[in-house]
């Protein structure tokens, strides 16, 4: 065997029907397989989940902390795209 | 064990003859043992498994069996009626008092010698229990349906572990070969209908053998195929543990098992 270590994964759970998948953390295994299962029991052993996505975290591209500012300040100023103008019926859950 | 009862429903234990109910008080015990003695075997890889994902993979089983092993030592109670609790049963018998078969009692080793122990018990469980559901008694039903899910996910989890190693690296393969070699002799006794077993099998109340043989073999010979490793054609078959003919390492495994137990009679926290 040699010392290399097992392909980093990303973990995401979606806990009910309806809701998206939500990050859960990550772990090591050899392949997407190996990944589902260890998935299965290291985050879903006290009930979290009914869906598992996994990805090798070398597929995810992350922002640029650097370009934080050019990236996400413009939009701080532009109150009027948020549509909290609308009033929700009580109805509507999940909004 | 003074954690809240998680036993099926509680269905009253119908009226058997007498030598009927009393053989069926001893298969319940095999199967409590059974799952009692392989859970305490993997929670030995508590803290020590191959990769923190694997530790919790294996505790994740062991507290399975555990918990079967407590449902079926809460019926046994039950049916012995002779006020012993699961504590009782499960921590204050002595080794020759113990009905597993050998396979379980068997060392860890290394990784691929737990895996392969835990595929040859998990195919032969995922049958049981399939089988077990159909029982006429209730209770026992009752428990495999809930033990059922565990144990396809259990030998799912093996099954993939014993591909990986067969199918694997030159070093992956030789340590699953030298696990069979030393565990092989042990599966067919699993399948071996002790007396009790028998009558249990003859009243309808258990399922029969020839049926989950047949089923557990198809099923190692599918996965070996999947590891390209021949299906060992050893004869020789080690019984015994079902009978009370243990080897020596039941003995050191119930030293620790049984020792707060033991040394505190009655404890709770």
């Amino acid at each position: 065997m040699n010392n290399s270590e097992w392909p980093l994964w990303e973990v995401f759970i979606r806990s009910k029907q309806g809701l998206d998948h939500k990050h859960v953390g990550s772990l090591h295994a050899a392949d997407a397989a190996m990944a589902m299962q260890n998935a299965r029991d290291v985050y879903t052993r006290r009930l979290e989940g009914v869906s598992i996505w996994v990805v090798e975290s070398k597929h995810i591209h992350a922002s640029n902390p650097d370009e934080a500012a050019e990236f996400f300040d413009p939009a701080a100023d532009k109150v009027y795209r948020h549509p909290t103008f609308y009033d929700v019926p009580d109805s509507i859950k999940h909004m | 064990m003074a954690t809240p009862d998680l036993s099926p429903a509680h269905t009253a234990a119908p009226a058997y003859p007498a030598s009927l109910q009393s053989q069926l008080f001893q298969y319940v015990m095999q199967l409590a043992d059974t799952s009692l003695i392989l859970a305490h075997r993997l929670s030995e890889w508590c803290g020590h498994g191959p990769i923190l994902e694997q530790d919790l993979a294996l505790s994740n089983i062991a507290l399975d069996l555990l918990g079967e092993a407590r449902s079926y030592y809460q019926y046994a109670a039950e049916l012995e009626g002779q006020g012993r609790t699961e504590d009782d049963l499960a921590y204050l018998r002595s080794a020759v008092e113990y009905r597993n078969p050998l396979l379980v009692e068997q060392p860890n080793g290394d990784f691929a010698h737990t895996v392969l122990r835990q595929f040859l018990f998990d195919v032969f469980h995922y049958e049981l229990l399939i089988g077990l559901q159909q029982s006429p008694d209730a209770r026992l039903a009752a428990i495999a349906e809930k033990s059922l899910k565990e144990a396809a996910y259990h030998r799912k989890w093996s099954a993939e572990w014993i591909i990986r190693f067969g199918d694997g690296t030159a070093e992956s393969r030789q340590r699953l070969e030298k696990a069979l070699r030393s565990l092989w002799r042990y599966a067919a006794e699993l399948t071996a209908a002790t007396p009790v077993e028998q009558a249990l099998q003859d009243a309808g109340l258990a399922p029969d053998y020839a049926d989950i043989q047949a089923k557990a073999a198809a099923y190692v010979a599918h996965v070996f195929g999947e590891a390209t490793l021949p299906v060992p054609n050893e004869a020789f078959a080690q019984p015994g543990g079902k009978l009370g003919r243990h080897s020596e390492h039941l003995g050191y495994l119930l030293a620790e098992l049984q020792y707060v137990q033991r040394s505190y009679p009655g404890l709770t926290w």
